[in-house]
């Protein structure tokens, strides 16, 4: 505790601090020497490309991959041709720049994933040099050629290449360059020279530094800082000019007395900072400058990489890890000599409550009295955040717990997110992880990028545990990370399918929000089709697993899956995708096994290809659907011709249907056509009647004979004929050929239809004459029909029905006669006795 | 006149919601398209978009002309199109046409077309295939209830009938699920579900899918159980007669989205009006559930009671006479000119119906129903053909002989169709075809045992689950076991005693008492006996498929009756009648219990037989 501030360097008015964060897991025989590094901000990994010991043709480069605390991940000769430069993605690929503009993506652990090219034109001039940057848009790349053309690509993901204008003058590389990020644009600085130039889309424009010192002639050096907002120049007479990003202001110059051409040079600001910084190194040499005159000095003694962190800078060398930032108000606040902070005064009054002392009352005392405990507490807070060494951390932690009991209402909120943000940092800052992230970067990478990258390393337990301990929602969370797991399980080529699918399963069991189907989409995309199908079974939602079983070619299977969802449109859509994939033969014979999807198609059929509908009966031997089809084909035909020959194919099928009913019924109607046709030559339109309605029309234009002929060819039944006889005379007033008609024969349907016809079309004169005809059981019906209640009321004494005689009586009115009406009522109840 | 309604009898939901869920969605959609535009409208949802938002609404969100879908080239001159349609082939296919005779014509608008309820892969298809797709743009209008009356609520999909049992189309299977859903989400949690039938069942599932894909959040419920069933699980009951008044308007004027237009003779004018027939009706609403021969009695008391309220103006002084005019003259006026209406609409119904035609006809109905006099009924039907009294009435008779009947004997079956052939044409061998599909006219088979038979449907049955039993195959091995059914569940009471129709005793008040739905039957046997133990026989010969879920968590407090509880969501899927209707609100009065009745869309028997028809025009 006493030598927190040994390692604290004054600048002005920040201090600096240099931790270390790792000692270094490899072993390099010649440290960082030789050595083409890269390492990903954020506590990423570390790629390495190691030229061979004794350079001849034969022998390979190796290109190494380790964490931020140097255990291997992965390692291999490098087989392809000469790599100008090595960067990482956001999401921790490796890309690989080689001299002929190829770009090369291997995974964390040295899986080869894509490639993509920077141009043709790189092809002849070769890369000079190469940068990896990053923007909101993503990872992008950036690179000059022989020709001195730079071109651009804003992201890797979405490749569009941009070759920016011509520089004037420029020969060769340009002594230094950086990619900077404006206005949603991205842009080059370079400097040739004296010059400085920023080259965008479609120009180049020089630009001057306010107020950098005139003594310089070469610009050497330059860096841009994390969020682009600041520049940094170093110029060849050692001076360091440091301003906004625009070149707009200036902030500061600083005379390093350093004539050399640094080796590197990045920013080291963290946010809401007391001054811009800047670190720059030389082979033995560290050199922190800000905004006054004095400089902090490092010795370095073996070969290193600094790596621009978002509140820092990570310096990584052959046989350690450290992180070198300016201390921040916090800790400066609490630690800083004969500080009276708050803060501090709080971990000196825990410092005494712990060692029993009553000293601890007077420091509390102290704080109360000008009423800044919260202050206090909340100052231990921030700065054990900002601790690496989990004893100190949890020092401050608890000398804010303690002033926090002395609080009535000071919100938990801070104080528990604090705890439980450091232990899930110590636990990925853990040397086997390793990752060495600051409270900061962890804040603004957001737990579920920490997760996924846990998960990229294929740490899925400590990402299990982190998300339960955070109690992320299972879907974002632990789901999450077992789906990945699986994905990469399936990758694991020696295990047999069975085992896979059953670890698989045991594994994910239950877990909210799995996606089988995503799992078993990447088995497949590994060739294992079969691993793939077994994964799917897990599926719950069948809707899912249909598109996968599409692109496996399984149709028959995704068919019935498709069916088994009850979503229409998942089995429309299977049946498209067979329609166009398999020939008419088998697509059909499958839909045959599958009733519903069978009938969506016939739906679609009806709607769009008739044609179609009928292979598929004719496939099926449905020969009863034919023939409805061919039915329903004679009525859209206009031609009788066409008609006629379509009834003919109906009939035909009726038959083979067995369905002799409806050949017969075909057939007639055919006959019934022709028919028509004959008497449409005669000038009666009947074509398309029903046979009803030719005899009717017939007979009302008094085609007596041919209407007789159509009677006994289609054997209508007799009832029939003489109901539509009778009502088609009695329309047309024809009572001659009526009254002819009775008497012909017996009539089959009796004499009161007569009677109602006559008296619908109000004649009761004719009515009156079949009257007598009627049966007895019709006869008090009849009378009543042409309103002759005597007749009616005789009758029914006649019969001595009860009922019949209460029928009439229901229609005498008042003035009917008394007589009658007395007859009928004794009649009725001489009826009624019996 | 009204029956007394039960004290403890529950208050039904505020369905006014859904209403406004639809109409804000369908603004929304219309600001995705701004500007000014022209709308087509599929000729169905015409109306029910009309309950939704009114042509002001539309046209304060920038919608310039309204036109309806005709399948003819356009006219409009917009610059932008916007079509609401049902998710149909045909209506996509012109659609397709119209913006490929626009390009052919160098001519550029913006497209959109909004399907309701929700689209289907099908129609993005077709816009692929016609080479569109890129030039309109989609969306859906997830409009899927419409409340046309406190206790009604449809989906206003009449074609679901025909899709689903005839053609096997399953596709409108989930539109039933997820408005189910919808239900659920607003009205629930649900805490039992009951259903019987195939397709009940599968839309059952397809709402636990949502249910359980969706957050779920804890609520008071609105309504506590519900109640799923296929329309083909009882066909006889659209096919009989209405006789109750809601049901007679609709058989004779057609009640069209909850409004019906009467025609001159009924309004005594020279013009036809449109009338909404529900329940802020206040002379409908007391007859709507009245057997019609009980509504003129009604209609008159009415009437002189109107007459005794405006004749009390006569003995009023000027003060008694300005409250008079200011708060009961609207009213009564109101109440006046629907009273006039309604005994038009009576009259008119009763010259047609107290005919003697149609007291045979109901004769006939009734001996259908209890097996009586089977041959003269089939003369009856006979003549019927013959005098080409109407297609429609006679394919009616038809289907209830074969469904109460068991099938027709084949000697019947085809001298009748021969002979129906002969009077209406012989494109009905067609729809011959459909009926014998959907089993509503079938031959019996020759020599064929019930036993025989039924072991055959068992075991189709079991191959079903493999997905091996064609659908036409299923609907041939159906058999209504009418007979049988009416038997165990006591549908038609006993003939001998006379049915006081002034004081129902049961819901075969609608039959004239001469039937008790079978439908409501099996509901309310069902919500007796908590689940279908004890119906096992009924549930047999109904070819099975019935569940009863216990759906909400909270099983322990499903015991409390809540208020909830004694609310029953019923949801006919392929439509329901008003006549059903009246008798679960009798059953309702009778139970304490409040029945909310989902329908895929209003049916009756004209409407189903002609969805059966295959229109070659």
């Amino acid at each position: 505790m006493a030598f927190i501030t040994a390692n604290w360097n004054p600048l002005g008015e920040a201090f600096y601090r240099k931790i270390e964060l790792y000692e270094m897991g490899w072993s390099l025989r010649d440290g960082l020497k030789e050595c083409l590094v890269a390492a990903a901000p954020y506590g990423g990994p570390i790629a390495l490309l190691r030229q061979p010991q004794r350079p001849s043709s034969s022998a390979r480069p190796q290109l190494e991959i380790y964490s931020s605390s140097g255990a291997n991940m992965a390692s291999f000769p490098w087989k392809s041709g000469p790599v100008r430069q090595l960067g990482w993605t956001v999401c921790d690929d490796l890309l690989c720049i080689q001299e002929d503009g190829t770009v090369l993506i291997y995974d964390l652990f040295g899986a080869f994933k894509r490639h993509f090219s920077m141009g043709n034109e790189v092809v002849q001039n070769q890369v000079l040099e190469a940068k990896v940057f990053h923007s909101p848009y993503g990872t992008g790349v950036a690179i000059v050629t022989g020709a001195s053309r730079f071109t651009l690509a804003t992201n890797i993901d979405d490749l569009k290449l941009r070759r920016l204008p011509e520089v004037p003058g420029l020969q060769g590389a340009p002594s230094c360059w950086a990619v900077l990020t404006q206005d949603r644009q991205t842009k080059v600085l370079l400097a040739n020279g004296a010059d400085l130039y920023i080259l965008d889309n479609t120009s180049c424009t020089p630009v001057t530094p306010p107020g950098l010192s005139p003594q310089a002639c070469s610009i050497v050096n330059m860096a841009v800082s994390f969020s682009y907002k600041y520049l940094a120049l170093f110029t060849d007479s050692g001076h360091l000019w440091m301003g906004s990003a625009n070149l707009k202001d200036k902030l500061s110059e600083v005379d390093t007395k350093v004539r050399t051409p640094p080796k590197q040079m990045v920013w080291c600001r963290r946010p809401k900072s007391q001054q811009p910084s800047v670190v720059i190194m030389w082979d033995r040499l560290l050199l922190v400058a800000g905004e006054c005159t004095d400089t902090i000095q490092y010795t370095l003694d073996e070969e290193s990489v600094c790596v621009a962190e978002l509140d820092g800078v990570r310096i990584v060398g052959g046989s350690r890890h450290e992180l070198l930032q300016e201390v921040p108000s916090a800790c400066q606040d609490i630690f800083k000599i004969a500080s009276m902070a708050p803060g501090a005064l709080l971990l000196e009054a825990h410092k005494e409550y712990e060692k029993s002392s009553q000293k601890a009352d007077e420091y509390l005392r102290e704080i109360k009295e000008q009423s800044v405990l919260g202050e206090a507490v909340r100052q231990c807070v921030e700065a054990a955040g900002y601790e690496h060494e989990p004893e100190t951390q949890k020092t401050l932690l608890r000398a804010a717990s303690f002033g926090k009991c002395f609080l009535s209402n000071y919100p938990p909120e801070p104080f528990v997110s604090m705890c439980r943000d450091l232990k899930v940092l110590n636990s990925v800052r853990e040397y086997t992880v390793g990752i060495p992230l600051t409270h900061t970067q962890y804040k603004q990478m957001t737990v579920q990028v920490l997760i996924d990258r846990l998960v990229y390393r294929k740490l899925y337990p400590l990402a299990i545990e982190i998300c339960r301990y955070l109690k992320t929602p299972e879907y974002q969370g632990v789901s999450r990370v077992l789906k990945h797991w699986a994905c990469c399980k399936v990758q694991q080529k020696e295990e047999p399918d069975e085992s896979i699918a059953h670890a698989v399963s045991v594994k994910l069991g239950e877990a909210a929000g799995i996606s089988y189907s995503e799992i078993a989409a990447r088995a497949y995309e590994c060739g294992r089709t079969e691993l793939a199908i077994k994964l799917l079974e897990f599926e719950p939602r069948s809707g899912e697993q249909v598109p996968l079983l599409l692109k496996m070619k399984r149709s028959q299977l995704a068919l019935s899956k498709a069916i088994e969802s009850g979503d229409t449109d998942l089995v429309y859509t299977v049946v498209t995708y067979l329609k166009n994939e398999m020939n008419r033969g088998d697509f059909f014979m499958t839909l045959r096994n599958q009733p519903v999807a069978l009938s969506l198609y016939r739906q679609f059929c009806k709607h769009q290809e008739q044609d179609t509908l009928k292979d598929l009966f004719n496939q099926d031997d449905d020969h009863q659907e034919l023939g409805n089809f061919y039915v329903k084909a004679s009525y859209k035909e206009k031609k009788l011709e066409a008609r006629l020959s379509l009834l003919q194919s109906a009939v035909d099928e009726y038959n083979k249907a067995k369905n002799e009913f409806a050949a017969k019924a075909t057939e007639e109607e055919m006959k019934l056509l022709r028919f028509q046709r004959r008497l449409d030559e005669k000038g009666e339109a009947l074509l398309g009647l029903s046979l009803q309605e030719t005899l009717h029309a017939l007979l009302t234009s008094n085609f007596h004979k041919q209407a007789e002929q159509l009677y006994r060819d289609f054997r209508v039944p007799d009832k029939r004929y003489w109901w539509l006889k009778l009502t088609a005379l009695a329309e047309k007033d024809d009572w001659e050929e009526m009254e002819k008609f009775a008497k012909s024969k017996k009539s089959p349907i009796g004499y009161l239809p007569f009677v109602e016809v006559c008296v619908k079309q109000h004649n009761k004169y004719e009515a009156k004459k079949y009257v007598s005809k009627v049966t007895p059981e019709q006869k008090v019906k009849a009378h009543l029909a042409i309103g002759d209640l005597e007749g009616a009321a005789e009758a029914a004494i006649e019969r001595r029905s009860e009922g019949e005689i209460s029928t009439v009586l229901s229609r005498c009115s008042p003035t009917t006669d008394r007589a009658l009406l007395e007859r009928l009522n004794r009649a009725r109840s001489t009826a009624a006795k019996k | 006149m009204a029956h007394s309604v039960r004290r403890d009898a529950p208050e039904l939901p505020d369905f006014s919601l859904l209403k406004r869920l639809a109409r804000d969605q369908l603004i929304y959609l219309l600001e995705q398209l701004p500007g000014r535009k022209d709308l087509f409208i599929e000729a169905d949802l015409m109306s029910p978009l009309d309950r939704i938002a009114n042509v002001t609404t539309l046209k304060q969100h920038d919608v310039d002309k309204l036109y309806k879908v005709e399948h003819k080239p356009i006219v409009s001159t917009s610059d932008q199109l916007c079509f609401l349609i049902r998710p149909r082939i045909k209506t996509v296919k012109w659609i397709c046409d119209v913006v490929n005779a626009d390009k052919a014509f160098g001519r550029f608008r913006r497209y959109k077309i909004i399907f309701s309820p929700q689209k289907f892969y099908a129609c993005e298809n077709l816009l692929e295939e016609q080479g569109i797709f890129g030039d309109v743009t989609t969306d859906e209008w997830s409009f899927y209830l419409l409340p046309l009356d406190d206790d009604i609520i449809s989906l206003e999909l009449p074609e679901f009938f025909r899709d689903y049992f005839l053609e096997g189309d399953q596709r409108w299977v989930r539109t039933a699920g997820s408005a189910l859903h919808l239900l659920h989400s607003v009205y629930g949690p649900f805490s039992k579900v009951y259903g019987i039938g195939r397709c009940s069942k599968m839309a059952y599932e397809s709402w636990r899918e949502q249910v359980e894909e969706g957050e779920q959040r804890a609520r008071q419920a609105e309504i506590g159980n519900v109640f799923l069933i296929d329309r083909d699980v009882d066909l006889v009951t659209p096919l009989c007669s209405q006789v109750v008044y809601e049901g007679l308007v609709d058989d004779i004027f057609r009640i069209k989205c909850g409004c019906v237009e009467f025609c001159p003779d009924v309004t005594s004018s020279d013009k036809s009006i449109k009338v909404m027939l529900n329940s802020q009706d206040k002379v409908f609403n007391e007859i709507r559930n009245e057997h019609f021969s009980q509504v003129f009695g009604f209609l008159s008391q009415k009437a002189r009671n109107l007459q005794t309220a405006y004749d009390k103006r006569s003995g009023m002084d000027i003060k008694q006479m300005k409250t008079f005019v200011s708060e009961e003259l609207k009213g009564l006026k109101q109440e006046h000119r629907l009273l006039s209406l309604h005994i038009g609409a009576s009259e008119s119904m009763m010259k047609k119906k107290t005919k003697q035609d149609f007291q045979e006809l109901l004769k006939t109905e009734h001996s259908l129903l209890e097996g009586f006099e089977i041959r003269e009924c089939i003369s009856y039907i006979e003549e019927h053909i013959n005098r080409q009294v109407s297609m429609v009435e006679s394919m009616r008779l038809l289907c209830l002989l074969s469904l109460t009947e068991n099938g027709l004997l084949p000697k019947d079956y085809r001298s009748l169709k021969a002979q129906f052939l002969q009077s209406y044409g012989i494109e009905h061998l067609l729809t011959f075809s459909n009926l014998k599909q959907l089993g509503l006219l079938v031959e019996q088979q020759p020599g064929e045992t019930l036993t025989v038979m039924e072991s055959r449907v068992g075991k189709l049955v079991n191959d079903k689950t493999a997905g091996k039993l064609t659908d036409a195959f299923s609907s041939l091995a159906k058999k209504s076991n009418f007979r049988a059914l009416g038997r165990r569940l006591n549908l038609v009471p006993k003939s001998d005693e006379e049915y006081d129709l002034r004081v129902p005793r049961d819901m075969a008040y609608i039959f004239s008492g001469a039937y008790i739905p079978l439908s409501c039957k099996l509901i309310e046997q069902v919500l007796e006996r908590d689940g279908w133990t004890g119906l096992e026989e009924v549930t047999r010969m109904l070819n099975g498929h019935e569940f009863a879920v216990t759906a909400g968590s909270n099983g322990s407090d499903a015991r409390v009756k809540t208020d909830s509880q004694r609310i029953i969501l019923v949801m006919f899927l392929g439509g329901c009648t008003f006549s059903e209707i009246s008798a679960l609100r009798f059953l309702g009065r009778e139970k304490g219990l409040k029945f909310i009745v989902v329908t895929t869309a209003i049916t009756n028997s004209a409407r189903l037989l002609e969805s059966m028809l295959d229109n070659h025009a």
